[in-house]
């Protein structure tokens, strides 16, 4: 008997179906990814193999069975048993995932007792057990510490020390690792690895990144609109793709290793920034998030600036852009002092739903860089704002239009016309693709390539994603705790990186090739050593 | 607890300046109003000569900055009156004397406070009880009948004035049942069991008409943590509903509680108006309506400092809870 066995499901909430007709199995031990960008169902589907969907008035049809369990007849006893028990689900952003009353060890061990009669100071001792194996330090004085106290890494792997806690036949785990920098994505997977050698458990692992899944598992099932697209060994399916969406997917993926424009930028300084600093609170509290950082950026040319979360890479392009007074240090655009806000200089936010007014139409939001020049006749408005949808990909009718009626790329790509209405010579784009699904962060790179072409623009690309940076970028700039740790051409900063962080950085990032993983698995455990 | 004590002292000179500020309006707003205060404490049949000499006798004739700064400083050192014949001494913190009846407003605030203090406390446990729990209950059942039941009778708690449920519950329960003497205020240090039967009805009536926001305001802020990520990692791990409810929800619903809670016992100190008029509860809600009608001014500025001294205590308890409840404020 197998330990997963999915057939014919179906889910629907309300007229919307967000899986349909999907089947799959998983034998005991094995590995399983499944595979899709936001809106394929594949969440839906690990929320169902848990009975989660009961009484949300979500429908579910077809048989699940997990380990042993008919999920769909079984009584609210028996998949509270099943639930936490053989079956151990981890979740995606483990800051809201756990409780932020209660200490962390008190967690694990309220749900081991759920599961083992045993007493309180028994679960304690195992909770502090799970933690040691999942590799928090010094576990026993730190399972007393509230998620807040945890960093985002440790926090993840105390979620999965609270799966590990009832030694599960499976874990299902949603996302484990996109709130998470690549390193620490890397050390996550590197112990899910690791575990699931150990003790020989099965695991079902969703996620948007095909990378992820291919470091970590056996078998693959590319989903798409809640329909399985193609499954197989992941050799297979990623290596030589038999479906045109799969290989649509991988094309679109940005890899370390894929062929790149070469640059021919001119050597003329538009911005410049020498010594920049910024520091965030006073006397004891200060905090320094960008100590000395100079850097230039010529005209028609990417700057990439990569770092984790916390490296000063936002606070960096801010001041930038003039949205931030550095507390020390010069910006010099075009041969002149930049300081203050300069409609020559702007920007492009990461979240394109935060970013764009709700109760405004995305026209009336494209038109503020333009009222704010002056231009006050209505016609001329919407005649350039219809001019600027149009550059960006979208339809000039699409003036009148809310914020909420577009895709996360289409939003972007707002942001982008509204950005461009200012008629910049220099944009800042911070994590302009990382909250987009893989596809859609093509088209979007796409465009901002083109509209560089075009217009002759200099773009500063700030991302945590360093295969997306090395594709569209000419120079690139690695941050670390708010210093630049290296500079340089693409080639040179990529193929042979002289800073043993950027050196980490590179082989934290997941390979599409299960081989590539293995490789890159043993050069992080060589660092590790080293 | 450095920063404990810190926070103690940062919100007590907040607390300072937040009263002083008041006592600035409220001597503003009641002084510098038109009317003439000289003829109403004399009374209509004072002749010119008698509504001067009154003025005269109360500093009605001084400039309204130096009788504000004679206020403060009686407030901090004390003062004496002449009333007449006699010198009265008023020591620190002297808030003035009445217009009407030359007593001391300390001494008047002293004998009302403990009546409204306790109508206040007792019916703070009950309406925290009744509110807390139909909220969650209501929540808890959700789209069900009981829920429907439920917040039908909170609503009608709410929509219905106290002097309806307060007349209802003294006629049925004193009246009709016999079952308790109509309600007379005895002290707490007198007899407290008296103290507590007498009271019953008038927290009663108090508690019924708070309890409605905290019902709706638990019963939202109970919703919004159920549909929380944490909780659906907890039933995900099979944890039982009432625990999920009970311990994880519950706890991270209470925030909101606690700030309405503050606000609440604050302002009823002084505001329980028609449940201390209704019950005939010598209270400071009652004797400041008083002093309003007749334009004791003293009365009026120190009782309003009283309650808002109460209104910020409340609120300082209540950053405390805060702190106590969730880790991660700090209290600053």
């Amino acid at each position: 008997m197998s330990l997963v066995d999915v057939t014919g499901l179906r889910v629907d909430f309300g007229a919307l179906r967000a899986v349909d007709g999907l089947s799959f199995r998983l034998e005991e031990g094995a590995a399983l990814a499944l595979v899709g960008e936001s809106g394929s169902g594949k969440s839906t589907v690990a929320s169902a193999l848990l009975g989660l969907h009961r009484g949300t008035g979500a429908r579910v049809e077809g048989s699940i069975e997990v380990a042993g369990t008919d999920v769909q007849r079984a009584s609210e006893e028996e998949l509270r048993r099943l639930r936490g028990g053989p079956a151990a689900m981890v979740f995606q952003d483990p800051l809201s995932s756990l409780d932020p009353y209660y200490a962390i060890g008190d967690q694990i061990a309220e749900v081991y007792r759920v599961h083992a009669r045993v007493s309180r100071r028994a679960a304690r001792t195992r909770a502090v057990e799970v933690l040691d194996r999942v590799g928090i330090p010094d576990a026993a004085r730190r399972s007393r510490s509230r998620p807040h106290e945890f960093s985002g890494g440790m926090r993840q792997r105390a979620l999965i020390a609270m799966a590990l806690s009832c030694e599960p036949r499976l874990l299902i785990a949603d996302e484990p690792t996109t709130a998470l920098d690549v390193t620490v994505q890397a050390q996550v997977l590197d112990l899910l690895h690791t575990l699931r050698e150990e003790t020989g458990m099965g695991l079902l692992l969703v996620t948007h990144d095909v990378g992820v899944a291919a470091e970590s598992v056996d078998e693959v099932l590319v989903m798409r609109h809640g329909k399985a697209v193609e499954h197989g060994p992941v050799a297979g399916v990623l290596g030589a793709p038999a479906q045109p969406y799969t290989r649509e997917l991988l094309a679109a993926v940005p890899r370390l290793d894929a062929p790149r424009k070469t640059s021919t930028a001119p050597e003329e300084v538009v911005l410049e920034a020498a010594g920049l600093r910024r520091e965030f609170g006073r006397g004891k509290r200060a905090f320094t998030a960008v100590d000395d950082v100079s850097l230039t950026l010529r005209r028609g040319e990417t700057l990439g600036i990569v770092g984790e979360s916390g490296s000063g890479k936002t606070t960096l392009g801010r001041m930038l852009v003039g949205l931030l007074e550095p507390t020390a240090g010069t910006l010099t655009f075009e041969g002149r002092a930049h300081t203050g806000v300069n409609p020559a200089v702007q920007m492009v936010f990461q979240d394109p739903v935060s970013s764009l007014n709700p109760r405004r139409s995305v026209g009336e939001s494209i038109a503020d860089p333009l009222r704010a020049r002056g231009e006050r006749q209505e016609g001329r408005i919407r005649e350039r704002v219809g001019e600027l949808l149009e550059r960006v990909g979208l339809e000039a009718a699409h003036y009148d239009r809310y914020p909420h009626e577009f895709s996360g790329g289409q939003r972007q790509r707002v942001g982008i016309a509204r950005a461009l209405a200012a008629g910049p010579r220099v944009i800042v784009c911070d994590e302009p693709v990382s909250a987009l699904d893989v596809t859609t962060q093509a088209h979007v790179v796409g465009l901002l390539g083109e509209l560089q072409r075009e217009l002759g623009l200099a773009l500063v690309f700030v991302a945590h994603d360093l295969a997306v940076v090395r594709q569209v970028s000419d120079r690139v700039a690695v941050m670390r705790r708010g210093r630049v740790v290296e500079e340089g051409p693409v080639e040179e900063v990529y193929e042979s990186p002289r800073d043993p962080y950027t050196r980490q950085l590179l082989a934290a990032v997941p390979a599409l090739d299960p081989e590539a993983a293995a490789r890159r698995r043993a050069q992080r455990r060589e660092l590790a050593a080293a | 607890m450095n920063g404990f004590t810190g926070f103690v002292l940062r919100r007590a000179v907040g607390a300072a300046v937040t009263l002083l500020a008041i006592s600035v309006i409220v001597y503003i707003v009641f002084y510098a109003t038109p009317g003439n205060v000289a003829q109403i404490t004399c009374g209509p049949r004072c002749s010119p000569e008698q509504v001067h000499q009154v003025a005269r006798q109360l500093n009605l004739d001084d400039p309204l900055f130096v009788r504000y700064g004679h206020f403060l400083q009686g407030l901090v050192a004390g003062q004496d009156y002449s009333t007449g014949t006699s010198v009265q001494h008023c020591s620190a913190p002297c808030l003035g004397l009445s217009y009407q009846s030359d007593q001391q407003v300390t001494q008047l605030i002293w004998a009302k406070l403990p009546v409204s203090l306790s109508l206040v406390a007792g019916a703070m446990v009950l309406w925290l009880i009744l509110g807390v729990g139909t909220g969650v209950l209501s929540a808890w059942r959700r789209g069900r009948f009981s829920e429907r039941v439920l917040t039908g009778i909170t609503l009608a708690g709410t929509a219905t004035p106290v002097f309806v449920i307060g007349l209802v519950l003294m006629i049925v329960v004193c009246g009709e049942l016999r079952l308790l003497p109509f309600p007379q205020y005895v002290a707490l240090t007198d007899d407290p069991e008296q103290w507590a039967w007498n009271l019953l009805l008038p927290w009663l009536s108090l508690a019924l008409i708070e309890a409605a926001a905290f019902a709706r305001l638990t019963r939202a802020s109970m919703l919004e943590t159920l549909a929380e990520d944490h909780i659906r990692t907890f039933r995900a791990y099979g944890v039982g509903e009432r625990s999920v409810v009970g311990r994880h929800a519950l706890r991270g619903a209470f925030a909101p509680v606690i700030a309405l809670n503050a606000n609440n016992v604050g302002s009823a100190v002084g505001g329980a108006v028609l449940t201390e008029t209704l019950f005939g509860l010598p209270g400071i809600g009652q004797e400041l309506v008083h002093a309003v009608n007749v334009v004791d001014l003293p009365v009026v500025v120190g009782m309003v400092l009283v309650i808002g001294f109460f209104v910020v205590l409340a609120n300082a308890v209540a950053d405390v809870l805060y702190a106590v409840a969730d880790r991660r404020v700090v209290l600053t």
